[in-house]
Order: C-alpha cells, then structure tokens, then sequence
C-alpha cells in the first residue's frame, strides 16, 4: 500500500515548519516520526498534499526539569522518554504508560508530540496526560500559547490546534511520590488497547485518563469525584464508564468495554493507593 | 527529490519519489531484498532494518526520512563471510522455520541486546514484541537470543 503522492518540505526549525504551515493551511500535515500520520497515508485515510517533515527539529527533541513542572519537547521519541531518568523520577506514570505504546521499533521512531496531536482515543499517551492535568504549548503565527489538557481533545483525531498551529512542548505538574497505575487490557502483544486506564493519586484526589473509552481521551470524571469524596476504591470504579460513549467493534462491545473500564479503573486506584 | 543514504556502509545516492517508502527504495531501487515486506501494516516487524543503530519498521518510513543517514539491513550483518553472533545462534538453535521473519528477527534481535545486553527471558520476548512468527517459532528465537547475550 503506497500513499498517494505529496509536496515534501523538510524544516529544519519550528519557524521554517510554522512558515509552511502558514503558506499551506489546511492541505499540510505535520510529520514528526510519522508512526501514527504514514499508516493513515496509507491506507489513504489520510491524503495531505503537503507534508511538513518536522523530525529533524532538534530544538524540539528534549526532556527538562521546569521547576514545578516537567516539560518535554514535542519532538521527543518514546524512546528517549521511555528510558529518561528525570521522567522516571518526576513521572514514572508516563515512562510506565510509554514502554507500552506499540513495540521497540515504533518508539524508535515515534515522539510524544506526534502521538498527542494526533488525537487518537486508542492512544495511550492521552490518558497519562489527563491524568497529570498537562498543559500543552502550541506555537502559531501568534506566538505561543498554552492549552489545558482538557480543553485539547476536541473530537476524533481532532485537537484544539489551529491548522497553523504546532504543538511544540508537553508540560507535566511534578508528581514524585505520587501513587500511580497505568493499566492496559488488550489481546495482542504490541496492540492498542482495548481500553486502558492512567490513575495518579496524590492528596487524596485522583487524576484517571481512560483509553479508548470514547470518541476523544476522556477522564473518569465521576470515578475521580467519588475518590475526591472519600470513596472506597472499588467503589469509585463503579462509576469509572460514566459519561463515556465508546464504541462497539470486533475485539470488544460496549457493555464489555464500560466492564473493562470499571475493573482496570479499581485495579489502577488500589494500585495507586496501595 | 534526491536522496543520500548510506546503506551498509556504503553511500546510495538516488532520485525517489517522496511517497516512496522506506523498505521499497531498500528493495527496489537499492536492489536488497533480504529485507522482507510482511504485513505493510507495521505490525509484523519483517521489514526491520536499523536507521542510525536503533531498530526500526522500514514499511513505516519514508525514503527521504533517511535522507543522510545510516541504514543496516541484513545483508550488512556478516563481515568477512562471517556470520553474526546473532546469525549464527539463529543457525545452530534452529530459531527459523520457513525464515520470512528472520532478517527482521534478527535485525531486531541485535537491536535489542544493544540496548539491553543482559535481558531476561521475559525482556527477551517484549523486546521482540513488535517482530511476528507465524511458525510459532518463538521459543527457538528466544533461545537464540539468550544464548547471544550469555
């Protein structure tokens, strides 16, 4: 399966990719490591007529201590996140939930901006997001501007950015010594998950990012309010797939999905409380 | 647009196509075929290659992604008329039956203990999670590994 054809600019810093995208629009499409935006191509569900190759914008490829926060250049690979000290110490959640996104190869190549922006409810990376309560930082013609994790995921595979808009740095709240879990329930080595569970427990409240639980990342909202109030965490699982929409096909139906989010979400709190 | 990349130690330079991918430039343009195109889905992990050391799907990859850089495939791993260490394990703890998996077995294989060169079996069998054998040959490819690693 070949993609269908494409203008091909390589940029070799953000602003030359901002420039592109300002010139281009809507008909561009960024590619970072390319492992969510090239299986699309295809199976030409996506036919961009620009591709912007950001992969080489070493600027963007860092992990740093931000003070109170964590911040992670877009361009980042699984990989390097995976193995980083500084995120096992400051967020063992996202280096945990990282080791578990696709196989070895895939994090070779592919980077936590790309999988963000790309906005796949089946992503892991979202669920730790919400979980942490990220800030994301976009860069545009504007300058730059932060957006909420939780004003991001706007509708499948669709985000709050701007179509000359890029994402450029992943903002973490510090979470050492927080209790954590990330739980994923999937049939096959290297699959997505069926549905999976990002917990972060800290002061008696609970961050839960759901994976694959609807049509965008979603939050646990009602499971996080019944720990907020004092609740068992098994009885705060029982709301876990409150709220949520997801969708029925072949590995899972609804009913067993909503199941699935309610036992990994009680699995994640106890382990998280543990 | 014009590409330079060197394969196995040596310096390929042509004119592709952007949308050519990786494994297909390798295959069809370079002319090496040990690398095989299994399920064109970077799922099977049988048209592994390393881009600068790490191991990676060529099949999701485009051609002018490794423009500049260095790409081993398995036609590069012996030197000498010497197997690989991984190769020859490959051979004597029979790790392949009908062999289309092997070149990106093996390629992922050498990847692994690269970055791990005392694994567990268990790390064994994650590390090679993203490199499927329809034979169900797993058990004689994670044999071979750990004997590598000894």
């Amino acid at each position: 399966m070949i993609p269908a054809a494409f203008e091909y600019i390589r940029a070799d810093s953000a602003d030359a990719a901002l420039a592109a995208l300002a010139e281009h629009g809507d008909e561009a499409k960024l590619l970072a490591g390319g492992h969510s935006l090239i299986p699309l191509m295809r199976f030409r569900l996506a036919r961009p007529e620009v591709i912007v190759d950001v992969g080489r914008v070493d600027d963007l490829k860092y992990i740093r201590d931000g003070g109170d926060h964590l911040a992670i250049g877009a361009l980042t690979r699984h990989c390097d996140v995976e193995t980083s000290d500084l995120v096992k110490a400051e967020a063992p959640l996202l280096a945990a939930a990282t080791s578990h996104v696709g196989d070895p190869q895939v994090r070779h190549r592919g980077t936590i901006g790309g999988s963000v922006a790309h906005g796949d409810p089946a992503s892991d990376i979202p669920s730790v997001l919400l979980a942490f309560g990220a800030t994301l930082v976009a860069q545009g013609p504007g300058g730059e501007r932060e957006i909420a994790v939780d004003d991001f995921f706007t509708g499948f595979l669709e985000t709050a950015l701007e179509p000359e808009e890029m994402l450029t740095e992943i903002r973490l709240p510090k979470a050492a010594g927080a209790g954590w879990s990330f739980q994923k329930f999937n049939r096959r080595a290297q699959d997505w998950a069926i549905v999976g569970v990002s917990a972060l427990v800290r002061n008696g409240s609970a961050g839960i990012g759901l994976v694959n639980m609807d049509s965008t990342p979603v939050r646990a909202a009602a499971a996080e309010a019944a720990v907020a109030s004092g609740s068992s965490p098994a009885e705060a699982a029982e709301s876990a797939a409150e709220g949520c929409e997801p969708t029925s096909d072949l590995n899972a139906s609804v009913e067993y999905r909503q199941h699935l989010a309610r036992v990994l979400t009680r699995r994640a709190l106890e382990e998280a409380t543990g | 647009m014009e590409i330079s990349v060197k394969i196995n130690g040596e310096e390929h330079r042509h004119d592709v196509e952007p949308r050519t991918l990786l494994v297909h430039y390798i295959r069809d343009q370079v002319g090496l075929t040990g690398t095989n195109i299994g399920c064109d889905t970077s799922s099977c992990g049988a048209c592994t290659v390393h881009v600068n050391g790490e191991s990676v799907k060529s099949c999701t990859m485009f051609a002018v992604q490794a423009d500049g850089e260095e790409v081993l495939t398995i036609e590069g791993l012996a030197s000498n008329g010497e197997l690989h260490p991984m190769q020859e394990a490959f051979r004597q703890c029979h790790a392949l039956q009908c062999g289309y998996c092997t070149p990106g077995m093996v390629m992922a294989s050498v990847s692994l203990l690269k970055e791990n060169p005392n694994p567990t079996e268990a790390e064994v069998r994650e590390g090679l999670e993203g490199n499927l054998c329809r034979c169900t040959g797993y058990h004689n490819i994670v044999k071979a590994v750990m004997e590598v690693a000894k």
